[in-house]
């Protein structure tokens, strides 16, 4: 596939991980935003290439995986009314809330849908008036378009029977908040190159700057995250902290102004909890006052009160900041396994734990 | 989640009076319905990045091309 195998390609990965050999020096720990590219470098095997002196950190970019436990009960909650159809993107269904999940949900009798896109939830309020259509809005950056268009055309087109859950995360926020801890573990990250896709790279210049972080734009190819590493160890090296873009095909400076302006007209941005990390001030998105009647927790009276966690003996907030590698958890691969998760990161496909689990587990 | 596949605008899709842009994009030969409001200055033939049915991105092939031949050149200065 055009655009894909270029960026798989074996020789050129393999160059790749010599150059940074040859660069780098001392050690240096980057740490790879996005759970899709966790995914990939597991996948792919990517920590094998790279030199003992380069660690890879895991970062919180898994929106399946920082969706808190109240967002859930509160998706359980609805899906319960007997009016309401809830849609959801398919991973959301096995993250456990305080209680229970969507999929036991469905299973006693519950309206779960699962769809590839909030259109499809916005098609079926179109074709099942006398039901309460209710989309489970989570993701980053990259998602929130989607989710804005789809309530602007609904409020374009009068419909009534359609509203989001809204539990929308930003990236710079999660960033900082890392940064800002005591015990920072990151040298450099490597930013998600598909959140950037639609904000561009200026929001990550004042994070650059203020904690001499070199902020690497990187793509979810191996050959894609190599290139972002090369970069970020450049930097390092020489000493320099700047935002770098390293998926030009993608990434433009100022992202998609289309898809930012629509963001910004439906949502507002709000302070968020994040499963595992607790709350970060203005971290998120939720649905501004001009939209209010399409907000399912405003719609159905739901009161937002933060859920005790329910992952007990999961460290899964250690490993959502970097601070505790899968293999290191006693539970992981024993008490902790895809089919009988423990918390979110070994859930979601994109988790930390669920990639390790996938393809770094000794035979 | 984030994850955005790269396809090839094959068709658009003629669309009424306050219905969203869409056209038919191809990904290595399966083709699906994308919503292209997005992508406004796309044409047939170009790439696109999809995600969750909506185009976010026009594959830029200048950029592309230029990665390829920087990539190229660092191959062969291995020994």
């Amino acid at each position: 596939m055009k655009h894909v195998d270029e960026y798989r390609d074996r020789p050129r990965a393999i160059a790749l991980a010599r150059a940074i050999d040859e660069v780098a020096t001392r050690p240096w720990r980057i740490m790879e935003v996005c759970g899709g590219q966790t995914h990939a470098i597991a996948r792919f095997g990517l920590e094998e290439l790279l030199p003992t002196r380069v660690s890879l950190l895991h970062g919180p970019g898994c929106p399946v995986c920082v969706t808190p436990a109240e967002t859930l009960d509160h998706a359980v909650a609805l899906a319960r009314r007997p009016e309401v159809v809830l849609c959801s993107y398919g991973d959301m269904l096995r993250v456990p809330g305080s209680t229970i999940d969507l999929r036991t949900a469905r299973a006693e009798g519950a309206d779960v849908r699962v769809v590839y896109s909030a259109l499809d939830a916005l098609a079926l309020a179109r074709s099942s008036p006398e039901r309460e259509v209710v989309f489970l809005a989570v993701g980053f950056e990259t998602t929130a378009p989607g989710h804005a268009l789809a309530v602007h055309q609904a409020r374009r087109e009068g419909l009534r029977n359609f509203s989001l859950l809204v539990s929308h995360v930003l990236v710079p926020p999660a960033l900082e908040a890392m940064l800002a801890d005591d015990d920072r573990r990151v040298d450099g990250f490597l930013a998600a190159g598909h959140v950037c896709t639609i904000m561009g790279a200026s929001e990550y210049e004042p994070v650059a700057r203020r904690h001499r972080v070199p902020i690497v734009i990187t793509g979810f190819e191996p050959v894609d995250i190599l290139h972002g590493i090369q970069l970020c160890v450049a930097q390092l090296e020489a000493g320099r902290a700047e935002v770098e873009n390293a998926y030009p095909r993608a990434v433009r400076p100022d992202g998609n102004p289309h898809a930012r302006a629509m963001i910004r007209e439906v949502f507002e941005v709000r302070d968020r909890r994040w499963r595992g990390i607790g709350e970060i001030a203005a971290s998120g998105l939720g649905l501004a006052a001009a939209y209010a009647a399409f907000d399912a927790e405003r719609k159905f009276g739901l009161v937002a009160t933060p859920a005790a966690d329910p992952d007990r003996g999961c460290r899964s907030g250690l490993v959502l900041v970097g601070k505790l590698r899968p293999p290191e958890c006693p539970e992981f691969g024993t008490r902790c396994t895809p089919d009988h998760p423990l918390g979110a990161t070994m859930v979601s496909s994109e988790g930390t734990c669920a990639a390790y689990y996938r393809y770094r587990r000794p035979a | 989640m984030c994850l955005a596949i790269p396809g090839e605008i094959v068709e658009l899709l003629a669309v009424a009076g306050g219905e969203l842009a869409t056209g038919r994009v191809s990904f290595a030969g399966v083709t699906k319905q994308v919503c292209l409001a997005y992508v406004p200055e796309a044409c047939v033939g170009d790439f696109v990045l999809v995600h969750a049915g909506f185009a976010i991105a026009q594959v830029a092939d200048d950029h592309a091309r230029e990665m390829l031949a920087y990539l190229a050149g660092a191959e062969q200065e291995e020994p």
